[in-house]
């Protein structure tokens, strides 16, 4: 390839560079101009950092980002308890099942968050009558939500590793199945896990749809709400948001790329379409 | 340790599937059936009612916008995956990129929203930078908060979303092939349209299946950019939850989210096939 490398044409160079400035503008433009209407005064000139302090300082923003840290540290939970082990044990024990528990984790592709809750509310009445109406109780949707993303990443990672030879190398040293799980498939397919954690934060970071029609004040409703009245102060909260979710996931990158590397050490990534 | 029977193992798997059962099957299956039940029993009536002329044009309008941003996604998303996979793996650009696809994909609702309102709205920044610089007015009676806004607000997840679909098809094209095809004597065009092309095809087609049944689905944008009428189905279905009768029906909802998913299930199972397709050559 590396001959083709050299003989790349100055068209095709400039293509590219036009291309990709192109792409920039379009990607930048929106979120720099979030920045600039977030912080300018309405009406006049100069700048003004009020509706970035409000973030801090108004009372339902601040209750509601409470709540989203928690109900996304209580769906990361729940779904890799959940997930985890139910995953290693199809593999381990009962292969047949693959299929299936594969098709139900995929399922929310196919039925919309939208068809859901538009079906949930009888099981809602269910969960609030049995631990009360807190939006912490939107972590059972949530779950389900992040299952297809979740299932991806464990999915591939289960993938790379041989669980069953590891698995019968623990057992014929005396492991129980609880170690097998916990201490010895696990700490392999660490990176897996962590990158569904990371795509479950960004996901309840930014559900809106469960929120708004089941009324509950998590953060992107309650930007929702306050956009009617406070269009700047809704700005400065959703370009807040972006930024924490790009900051997770672009420090997933960086921390997961040694492993990932080693997990993708076979397979050829570059070069081939030079 | 005790011989167990067959069964046995299959227990580990209970508190997934009475979750999953609870919280996707029962809703799921609440749907489907309030779709079919009238105000007494069994009734067709809510389905009759999709097929009147507002609930039409609302599936039409839906189609037209999930076609078009699927199909801009698609071809933007490809060419932009096409310029990162010809980096190396571990350069910044194509990390960057791809972090921030990741990010922009799944993250479409509510920050878009007031982005693309902060850029294009009545006061936005581009809207009065054109306005006050060249006196050219782009915000115009609102287009940005009918369907064509919504065209282009969708563009904006979907092109990222295409990016991190179609990159593993594209990591997955082997230099060994072209290598092939070189010796062979093939000139760069054959090699894309008799090797490379018909390969990626239908990870091509699937992925922007994907792409409509992602802007199908989409609700948290739209509900926030639409405040007058519903033009889409999302939005009819709002209308229809928050005001209990719509139409005059009850359970209208129900049959809108049984089209809903009718429409997003036929494609994902056309992009199942396509996917099973590609994953034959590209591992």
């Amino acid at each position: 390839m590396r001959a083709d490398a050299t003989r790349e044409s100055i068209a095709w160079r400039v293509v590219r560079v036009v291309a990709l400035l192109a792409f920039a503008v379009f990607f930048l433009v929106p979120l720099l101009s979030m920045a600039d209407f977030s912080t300018r005064v309405v009406g006049g000139t100069g700048r003004t950092a009020q509706p970035w302090e409000n973030l801090v300082q108004d009372p339902m923003l601040r209750s509601s980002i409470v709540t989203s840290l928690l109900l996304a540290l209580l769906t990361t939970v729940l779904m890799l308890v959940l997930l985890t082990p139910t995953m290693i044990w199809v593999r381990l024990r009962v292969p047949a099942a693959s299929r299936l528990v594969e098709f139900l984790c995929l399922l929310p592709l196919t039925v919309p968050p939208l068809v859901i809750v538009v079906g949930i509310s009888n099981v809602y009445a269910w969960v609030s009558y049995l631990l009360g109406n807190s939006p912490l109780t939107l972590t059972f949707a949530y779950v389900v939500l992040v299952l297809p993303y979740a299932y991806r990443s464990l999915d591939a990672a289960l993938g790379s590793i041989n669980v069953v030879t590891l698995a019968e190398a623990a057992r014929s040293l005396g492991a129980g199945w609880t170690t097998v799980i916990v201490r010895v498939v696990l700490p392999n397919i660490w990176p897996g896990v962590t990158s569904a954690a990371f795509v479950a934060v960004a996901l309840v970071l930014g559900e809106y749809t469960f929120a708004s029609l089941l009324n509950f004040e998590t953060l992107p409703y309650v930007i929702g709400l306050l956009g009617k009245s406070d269009a700047p102060t809704s700005t400065a909260a959703s370009l807040a948001v972006l930024v924490l979710a790009s900051l997770l996931l672009v420090a997933l990158t960086f921390v997961g790329r040694d492993n990932r590397r080693e997990s993708r050490r076979d397979k050829p990534s570059r070069g081939a379409l030079t | 340790m005790a011989r167990v029977s067959r069964l046995a193992p299959w227990a580990g798997l209970l508190p997934f599937l009475v979750y999953l059962l609870v919280f996707l099957l029962v809703p799921t299956v609440t749907v489907v059936v309030g779709a079919f039940q009238g105000g007494h029993g069994f009734s067709t009536e809510n389905i009759t009612g999709l097929f009147e002329a507002t609930a039409l044009h609302t599936l039409w309008n839906s189609l037209v916008l999930s076609v078009s941003s699927a199909v801009v996604g698609a071809v933007l998303g490809a060419f932009l995956a096409y310029l990162v996979v010809t980096r190396p793996p571990t350069s910044l650009f194509r990390r960057t990129v791809t972090a921030v696809s990741g990010v922009l994909a799944q993250f479409g609702g509510v920050p878009l929203a007031f982005a693309f309102i902060a850029t294009l709205g009545f006061s936005g920044v581009l809207t009065e930078a054109l306005r006050s610089s060249f006196g050219l007015d782009i915000f115009g009676s609102g287009w940005l908060f009918g369907l064509r806004g919504l065209i282009l607000v969708y563009s904006y997840f979907q092109i990222p979303l295409m990016v991190i679909v179609f990159l593993p098809a594209l990591e997955g094209v082997r230099p060994q092939w072209r290598e092939a095809a070189v010796n062979l004597g093939a000139s760069t065009w054959q090699y894309w349209t008799r090797v490379a092309g018909p390969l990626l095809l239908p990870a091509f087609l699937g992925a922007t299946l994907l792409l409509f049944a992602n802007a199908f689905a989409a609700y948290a944008t739209a509900a926030l950019l639409v405040t007058q009428g519903n033009p889409i189905v999302p939005l009819l279905i709002r209308a229809a939850l928050t005001s209990e009768v719509v139409l005059g029906r009850q359970n209208f909802a129900f049959a809108l989210a049984f089209e809903m998913i009718v429409v997003v299930g036929v494609v994902m199972t056309l992009y199942t096939l396509l996917l099973r397709r590609t994953s034959r050559w590209l591992r």
